[in-house]
Order: C-alpha cells, then sequence, then structure tokens
C-alpha cells in the first residue's frame, strides 16, 4: 500500500466507495489495516468525488470553440495540436458526435452538446428509446457496422443468424451491436443503456465527468483500476529466505578451499613419501600385520570379540546397515540441536568409539596385535613409516 | 624510466598497446564467443550485475551443481567446511594423477613392484604425483567421513533427505572400496598383507564367507589374479559405480531443495 502515490489511491478508494456503498474514508480505513472509521459526515465523504468530477465550470465551457478545445486538450494530453485534431475528427466520425464533444472529453471538461450542468452520474433521460425506435433495419445496420468496423453486408448477415438462433428480431441484435438501446424493449428499461443514447448522435456524456483529464483516446496508458489486497488472491506459505548469488561467493570460496586442500596436499606429498616396502612376499609375514588404516578399528575390535561379531554383526549392522536406517529411525522433525539431544549424543558416541578404536589400532598395537605403548615401544603404523624414521 | 631511453620506452609502450588491442581482438572474435557463452566472466564486456552474476551460473555447465542463489548461511565456511565439494574434488584429483600412473604401471606380480619403485626413480614427478595419489586417497577417506559428520550434525538427512543420506553412506563404503583396492597395487609387504588381513575380514561374512573371499581374491589366496582383479575394481568399475552414484547425490541435493538448514 505505501508504494502506490496517494492521488491514485484516494481515486481508487472513491471507486470502491461508489461500488460499495460505503464512504471513502471506509475504504482507506480498511486498506491501512485500521479499524473503519465511525461514520463521517455525508458531506464529507462525498467530497473528494465531488472534486474530481467537476472540473470546470460548464458554462464558461460551452461558450468555449473548436481551436480553444483543441488547444486544452492537447495540454491535458501532452499530444501535439495537430495529430490530435485527427484523431478527434476520426473519433467524431465513427461516433458521430460533434468534434467539440470529443476534444472536450479529451481535455477533460464538460461536453458542450451534453444536457446542462449535472451530467456528472445521472443517465440522460428518455429522448433516446423513443428516437431509437424510429429508426428502420437498414439504419440500424449501418450504425452497427460504423461503430464495429465490418462491411455492412457482413454484419447484416451475422446479425441475421443471430437474431434466428436466440428468437429476437434482427433490429434489437443490431442495435446491441450498434450499442444503442434496443428498439424492443420496454421504455423503463432505457436507462440501462446510458452509455449510447441518441440514435446517431450518441451523446457520451458522463465520460469526462468520471476521468478528470484523462490522456486522450488510442493513448494506452496504466491506469490503477483497484488496489487489490496481497492476501486475497495470493497465499504465500514461505518465508522469503535470505539468498545470495553462487557467483560470485559460493564460487569463491569453493575455489579457495580447492587451492588451500591442493596446496596442503602438495607440501605433504614433498615432505612424506607414500611407504614402498619390500617387494610382496608370501613367506614372510610381518609382525604385526596390519589392514589399512580406516579398517584398523575393526581390526581392534577382532581382539576383543569373535571374528562373527567383530567382523559381520558390528560394521555390517552397525556400521552399514545402522547408518543407512537412521534417517528412518530418528523421526524427530527439527534439526535444532537443543531438540536432538539424544541423537547428536549418540552418534557423537560412535564417531568418538569409531576414532578410539582406529587409533588404538594404528598407533597401540605391536608385535602379535599386543598392546604397546608408541613413545617406548615404536609406533607399528607403516602407512606412515617414512615420516616416522 | 628517465635514463634517457626514450625511443626504447615508446617501443615499449607501443607494445603494450599493440598487445591490449589483440587481446580486446581475441576476446571480440567469435572463436571466443562460441567457447564462453553469454555472462561468462571471461567474455568481452562482462560486466557486474545481478543478470551477470545469474548467467554466470545458468549459462555454465556448473548449473548441473549449483543454482544461480544459494541460502547465505550456506556460504559461510563454517556451515559446510566445504567438506561434500572437497571430497568430489580429491575425487577429480584422484582421477587424474590415477591416470598419470598407470601409464607407468603393469598389474602382473612380476611387474607391479619394479614399476612402483621405478616411479621415485625414473619417471619425473612420478614420486611426487604417487605421493599426491597416496595421499590425497586417505584425504577423501577423511573428508567423506567428516561431511557425513557435518550433515549428522545439521539435521540434513531429516525428510527430504532421507535417500540421498542412504547414496551418502554408499558413497562411503564405495570410497573405502576404492582405497582398499588401490591398497594392493604397490605389491609390496604392506600392501600383501594389509590385504590378506582385509580378505580374512570379508571371509567372516556369514554363510557366504568362503564365496566372498573367493570373488574378491580371484581364488583362495591373493595371487597375480588378485592383483589384476583389484587393479580392474580400482581403475574402471569402481569408479563407474561411484560416478553414477555421485551424480544421483548431486542430483538430490539439488532436488531436495538444496542446501539444509539453517538450524
Amino acid at each position: 500500500m505505501a508504494d502506490i502515490p496517494d492521488e491514485l489511491l484516494r481515486r481508487s478508494a472513491a471507486a470502491r466507495a461508489a461500488a460499495e456503498g460505503v464512504s471513502v474514508e471506509d475504504i482507506l480505513a480498511r486498506w491501512s489495516g485500521e479499524a473503519p472509521a465511525p461514520q463521517a459526515p455525508p458531506a464529507e465523504t462525498a467530497a473528494p468525488a465531488a472534486t474530481e468530477v467537476t472540473p470546470a465550470p460548464a458554462p464558461a465551457a460551452a461558450a468555449l470553440t473548436v481551436a480553444e478545445y483543441a488547444k486544452a486538450a492537447a495540454e491535458a494530453s501532452g499530444m501535439p495540436e495537430k495529430l490530435l485534431m485527427r484523431s478527434a475528427q476520426a473519433k467524431a466520425k465513427a461516433q458521430g458526435v460533434p468534434i467539440e464533444s470529443v476534444l472536450a472529453d479529451m481535455a477533460g471538461l464538460p461536453d458542450p452538446g451534453s444536457a446542462p450542468a449535472p451530467a456528472a452520474t445521472s443517465p440522460t433521460p428518455q429522448a433516446a428509446p423513443a428516437a431509437a425506435a424510429a429508426l428502420s433495419t437498414e439504419q440500424y445496420a449501418k450504425a452497427a457496422a460504423e461503430a464495429s468496423g465490418m462491411p455492412e453486408k457482413l454484419l447484416m448477415r451475422s446479425a441475421q443468424a443471430k437474431a434466428k438462433a436466440q428468437g429476437v428480431p434482427v433490429e434489437s441484435v443490431l442495435a446491441d451491436m450498434a450499442g444503442l438501446p434496443d428498439p424492443g424493449s420496454a421504455p423503463a428499461l432505457a436507462p440501462t443503456g446510458t452509455n449510447g443514447t441518441t440514435a446517431v448522435a450518441t451523446a457520451p456524456a458522463p465520460a469526462p465527468a468520471a476521468v478528470p483529464a484523462g490522456p486522450p483516446e488510442g493513448v494506452r496508458t496504466q491506469r490503477l483500476l483497484t488496489v487489490v489486497q496481497a492476501d486475497a488472491i495470493q497465499q504465500v506459505k514461505a518465508e522469503p529466505t535470505d539468498k545470495v548469488n553462487v557467483w560470485p561467493h559460493l564460487l569463491a570460496v569453493e575455489f579457495v578451499a580447492l587451492l588451500v586442500v591442493t596446496a596442503v596436499l602438495i607440501v605433504i606429498s614433498v615432505i612424506i613419501n607414500a611407504p614402498l616396502l619390500e617387494a610382496a612376499n608370501f613367506n614372510l609375514t610381518p609382525n604385526p600385520s596390519k589392514a589399512p588404516w580406516y579398517f584398523l578399528g575393526l581390526q581392534e575390535l577382532l581382539s576383543y570379540f569373535d571374528p562373527m561379531i567383530a567382523g559381520v554383526l558390528i560394521p555390517g549392522l552397525i556400521g552399514l546397515v545402522g547408518l543407512m536406517a537412521i534417517p528412518y529411525i530418528d523421526r524427530n522433525p527439527s534439526v535444532r540441536p537443543a531438540d536432538r539431544k539424544l541423537a547428536i549424543m549418540m552418534f557423537t558416541f560412535f564417531l568418538m568409539g569409531a576414532a578410539t578404536l582406529v587409533i588404538l589400532g594404528s598407533f597401540f598395537r605391536g608385535p602379535g596385535f599386543n598392546f604397546t605403548y608408541p613413545w617406548s615401544d615404536g609406533v607399528f603404523f607403516d602407512d606412515l613409516k617414512d615420516w616416522l624414521e | 624510466m628517465t635514463d634517457g631511453n626514450g625511443s626504447g620506452n615508446g617501443g615499449g609502450l607501443k607494445l603494450r598497446e599493440r598487445m591490449s588491442d589483440v587481446g580486446t581482438r581475441i576476446r571480440e572474435s567469435q572463436t571466443w564467443g562460441s567457447i564462453f557463452r553469454p555472462g561468462s566472466p571471461f567474455r568481452a564486456g562482462y560486466s557486474d550485475s545481478p543478470r551477470n552474476r545469474s548467467y554466470v551460473v545458468m549459462n555454465n555447465v556448473l548449473y548441473h551443481l549449483h543454482p544461480v542463489k544459494v541460502k547465505r548461511h550456506g556460504v559461510r565456511l563454517s556451515y559446510t567446511l566445504c567438506l561434500g565439494g572437497l571430497s568430489f574434488f580429491l575425487f577429480i584429483l584422484l582421477t587424474v594423477t590415477g591416470i598419470f600412473l598407470m601409464f607407468y604401471y603393469t598389474p602382473s606380480a612380476e611387474a607391479a613392484y619394479a614399476d612402483t619403485a621405478a616411479l621415485s626413480t625414473s619417471v619425473t614427478f612420478g614420486g611426487l604425483v604417487r605421493n599426491l595419489h597416496r595421499w590425497g586417497a586417505h584425504f577423501m577417506v577423511i573428508t567423506v567421513f567428516l561431511h557425513m559428520s557435518r550433515v549428522f550434525y545439521h539435521g540434513a538427512y531429516k525428510p527430504p533427505r532421507e535417500f540421498n543420506w542412504v547414496i551418502g553412506v554408499i558413497l562411503l563404503l564405495l570410497t573405502l572400496l576404492l582405497s582398499f583396492t588401490g591398497y594392493l597395487l604397490p605389491w609390496d609387504q604392506l600392501a600383501l598383507w594389509a590385504v590378506t588381513v582385509g580378505g580374512e575380514m570379508a571371509g567372516f561374512t556369514p554363510v557366504f564367507g568362503d564365496q566372498v573371499t573367493f570373488a574378491l581374491l580371484g581364488g583362495v589366496e591373493i595371487s597375480g589374479a588378485t592383483l589384476l582383479r583389484f587393479y580392474v575394481l580400482h581403475v574402471l568399475f569402481l569408479p563407474f559405480i561411484i560416478v553414477i552414484f555421485m551424480a544421483v547425490h548431486f542430483w538430490r541435493v539439488r532436488k531436495d531443495g538444496g542446501i539444509s538448514g539453517p538450524l
């Protein structure tokens, strides 16, 4: 709501107020999230709309010439006067109204051809149906063709087909197409056709009053029709998250991490050589014989338990199946550490246990896989042989 | 600058201008533009804008790996420590160094040890590359394991990421198998007896123990056949399998909503 210009908002509020039959203040209060204001005095509520509806005193406007109208319209719209005139002429011809009316419409002044002053909302009265009823089918066809821009012949054929299908007289259909009041309808219904009244000379009376100083017809501009509150049509369930561009923020971090690891690896590789003992000899069993370091925890377990337990149950069930099953066992939906104390404790216990076993197996086991202290008996860990010597 | 060698100085400037002119022309050429897609920072006229920052990822093969934007906390080094990315990087490093080593290695009981020893003595950078391969492999086991721990502590295995955790455990197992099969290849005493111990452990498998050992070793005990078998597993079969699982793993990371959290 904050981004909408005040003037647009007011206009929209006035329109909404008119549509719902409540006061402008109520609408504004509702949009701003407050409780509706207590019924303000009617004079007050009518005021903003009224000021917009009657921009200039009517009698003065009636006295203007075509040239003056054109000048006013050009000023209002910002279009060159010449172009405006041409456009107004074309429109006047199409609608069958005097050019002054069109120009007045464009300039936002009251129509000189319309009934005296209070054109504002009252529908232009009776005369219309009577005049319309007097028209012949040909005249209707001509009017409809002019209004729609279709060839008269085609229009007639289409109207006849439609009339037959709906079971109404051709005149009604044609009048409908031309935007004229239906000749067949009762006079009482006439006011519904307020927008186009008299036969050929349609008086577009209330239009200029509703939209003051609007742009000329044919110039498309953005227009605020109404303010729709966002929660009415959109239901945003996800909270907007704070995001950053992968390039450069994430890629830079990854690239640096990659360089650091490469550098560290190269330094280690220069300093420490990979172990290469004597050639493989099936007849000479080294003492101790150790597995690769990541299996030394299991080898350590083998010295405590039966091979069935240490070699199969623990690595197979706990190590593989157990790890894979974690997401299906841990049904706690929270990821906050405070809510997952048991899970964190168990996993930490598993990690510590594994690390302890690997370290024991690597550094605290000597000949015959017996327990030794690395600081007194030496290290029996050939993976780091080059470095330890 | 002011040593009086004016003409030489002027020539230098001219050369520099000419060089930069050549650089610009190369960068504006059709060939260069065909290599680097629109939005690439290497293209002529790249400017730092939100649109171009998006294009850098979107118009790049990286888009298969990374989205255009990530949650801010995911960029913090302390959140992931880059462990998953580093595991992947180490895998690439191991592939590159491993291919180099394959040029000089024969997987036969007669030649393997001599070839490995010759890497350090008669191959340029052979020793360094072998060291990189070996320590890189140990690093990878560690980073994969730490990555798993990180994921656990962040609860990142919770719905909808349960299955990606399972794939991750399979990747850990494959990493260990890759390391284990590579362990035998130098064909020295350390390799031979470590694999002997490992093979014995595999033999404890209930019911199928003997069959597992037989399949693993290519016989009832370690021999030249075992070496060839481990070699093929190490350089062909297991990398093939692990690449497939990695592809699914990375794909699921994206599909399951990117990085987890924040806590």
